[in-house]
């Protein structure tokens, strides 16, 4: 088993490396398909590029070479982690982004927790009594929600629990100037994470409780439901003790399928909410018109989900141990 | 397809009758609106920050800069679709394309092509659209191509997995025992069989992609030179204490159109399967 385990990891690993590869060629592509050569790309658009910066990308990429050597050039430097230098913030793209990565994965942890624990509550309940009252009143607010801009949710709920009832902060992930204990500065940023969290969890409650509420009624319609029931057990074991365990595989595969959409998810939420956060640094970049630094977001994002989604394969095996990994 | 037995079926789902209803709507608005409701979305008309309902020649207000809101509105409804059956159009295109090619020709064409669909997967969609719009300019151009190229994955994976069932069918058999051409084979006879699933997951993109093109907007990064629902919120932004509804109405409207879409999409979907399960 466990060897088995370690070549499922060395074949998912070098895949997962072919990937990036592949992300990084199209990051390429990209720089030598815009218009203008790649250091007006990287710097002309920047506005305040100096030459001397200017001549440095050229020498770099090697801009007079073929384009088979800046490839392998391009290739070699992020291999490295090297991903450039960002023009506004005159400092290496990468330790920028790893900068900005906490409040972002602070945000997605606490928006799919919500989401899943959320979505999970509301499918089950949905289901326990389907077509009745309360099953359409879930499915109408799941299409609703489910229907919704993320932008204009987190700015309506502004309006609403900030400017009219005055029980939220709008923005940002502390009270700037405030001298605190650690205590209160974890809640402190609690209280600001509420409204963004909510926001990004929304779209994503509603898409799994639409699954729940669908693979729940398939398992409760099968064999050993009925057995449970037969002998006796409450409601609530055989719903969370015995349905819900069969029912949740698809909701975790949903998880990985769903990494992505919800760093795009999050771009939006953070700007609405002035969240420091990477979509926050990607919002910051377009207006700068700093390229370099789009396409290391554009380039570690798609890694993050890479990771994400090897993580969430493992976990698939141990919820459910008829799973080879193959 | 007998269209009429469809419309029977889709008819016994309320909910999408009344999504088709207000998708329809919508469209009207798109295309006859702005023949009837001649102001300019972009002219300064009165005086700024008029609430909706305050005076009857401007139903929904004005906003910061005297602008009406309804002849925003009614442009945003032909920007928003424009984008948004464009830019599936353009995605079901390619995801047809390489789908058909991965699953007819199986092998290592399949293999090349699903690796390629994989990586296209694996890239955030949304972060992966604002790089190219912002990389390319954002014009109504460029954003319809840019969705379109991050949102045909699902259509090529759908289109694999229906010509890897349909060209083990008998009637494929028969073509290709009859000597017709592989193009013929795959365009004429297995295609046009796979269509079904492909409008379903097609009106369904259809609201995604107004929904991509509203963030991209709202972000700042949609065409300067049309008025868009996402581009009325972001500047709505700015008053939102004062004046909340600049920001509101336009989100009720994007709300609306793709909740109908949704709704659509559902109906479709029920009314093609129930034809597989009676048979």
């Amino acid at each position: 088993m466990r060897l088995q385990l370690g070549r499922f990891l060395v074949r998912r690993l070098a895949q997962a490396v072919l990937t990036v590869v592949c992300i990084a060629i199209l990051n390429f592509l990209l720089l030598h398909l815009a218009p203008g050569d790649v250091a007006d790309v990287l710097a002309g658009e920047a506005g305040a590029a100096d030459a001397r910066y200017v001549a440095e990308l050229r020498e770099k990429f090697g801009l007079d070479q073929s384009i088979a050597v800046q490839l392998g050039r391009y290739l070699w430097s992020i291999g490295r982690l090297d991903l450039g230098q960002s023009l506004r913030y005159q400092m290496p793209v990468f330790r920028l982004i790893l900068q900005r990565l906490s409040p972002t994965l602070l945000l997605m942890v606490a928006s799919l927790a919500t989401a899943f624990v959320g979505g999970l509550v509301l499918g089950v309940t949905a289901s326990r009594r389907a077509r009745s009252m309360v099953d359409n009143v879930i499915s109408v607010l799941a299409l609703l929600a489910y229907a919704t801009p993320l932008f204009w949710l987190g700015l309506m709920l502004i309006v609403l629990l900030t400017l009219k009832l005055g029980l939220l902060p709008a923005g940002g992930m502390y009270t700037i100037g405030a001298t605190q204990t650690p205590v209160a500065h974890a809640l402190d940023v609690l209280r600001h994470l509420i409204l963004p969290a909510t926001t990004l969890a929304l779209f994503y409650m509603a898409t799994y409780t639409r699954l729940m509420r669908a693979s729940m009624l398939e398992v409760l319609g099968s064999d050993f439901v009925r057995t449970a029931h037969a002998k006796g057990l409450s409601e609530w074991r055989v719903l969370y003790g015995h349905a819900l365990r069969n029912a949740i595989l698809p909701m975790v595969t949903l998880l990985g399928v769903q990494v992505g959409s919800l760093l795009g998810g999050a771009v939006v939420v953070e700007v609405v909410f002035a969240w420091p956060g990477l979509g926050r640094l990607a919002f910051e970049a377009i207006f700068q018109r700093d390229i370099n630094l789009l396409l290391g977001i554009l380039l570690l994002s798609s890694c993050l989900v890479i990771v994400v989604n090897l993580a969430v394969d493992l976990l698939y095996t141990r919820l459910d141990p008829r799973i080879v990994l193959d | 397809m007998p269209r009429r037995d469809l419309w029977q079926r889709y008819r016994k789902n309320r909910a999408a009758v009344l999504g088709l209803g207000v998708f329809g709507a919508v469209a009207a608005t798109a295309i006859l609106g702005p023949l009837f409701y001649r102001r300019d979305p972009w002219a300064f008309a009165t005086r700024p920050f008029l609430w909706p309902g305050s005076r009857p020649e401007f139903p929904l207000g004005s906003d910061a800069m005297g602008r009406d809101v309804l002849a925003g509105v009614i442009h945003g409804a032909w920007v928003s679709l424009l984008i948004g059956l464009t830019a599936t159009a353009a995605s079901v295109g390619i995801g047809m394309t390489i789908g058909a090619f991965a699953g007819y020709f199986r092998g290592w064409a399949d293999d090349a092509l699903m690796r390629f669909t994989e990586v296209f997967q694996t890239i955030p969609n949304f972060i992966f659209v604002i790089v190219l719009v912002a990389i390319f300019k954002p014009s109504i151009r460029t954003i319809v191509l840019a969705i379109a190229i991050v949102s045909w994955p699902p259509i090529a994976r759908l289109v694999r997995a229906e010509f890897l069932t349909l060209r083990q069918r008998e009637f494929v058999q028969a073509c290709i025992v009859l000597g017709m051409s592989e193009s013929r084979i795959i365009w004429r006879q297995i295609l046009p069989n796979c269509l079904a699933p492909v409008i379903v997951l097609g009106s369904i993109m259809v609201a995604t992609a107004i929904l991509v093109e509203a963030g991209l907007a709202f972000l700042g990064l949609g065409d300067p030179n049309v008025v868009s629902w996402g581009k009325m919120i972001g500047d709505g932004r700015g008053s939102l204490r004062t004046a909340w509804y600049l920001s509101a109405i336009p989100g009720m409207a994007i709300l609306l159109t793709v909740l109908s879409l949704n709704l659509v999409g559902e109906g479709l979907n029920d009314a093609f399967n129930s034809r597989l399960d009676r048979r």
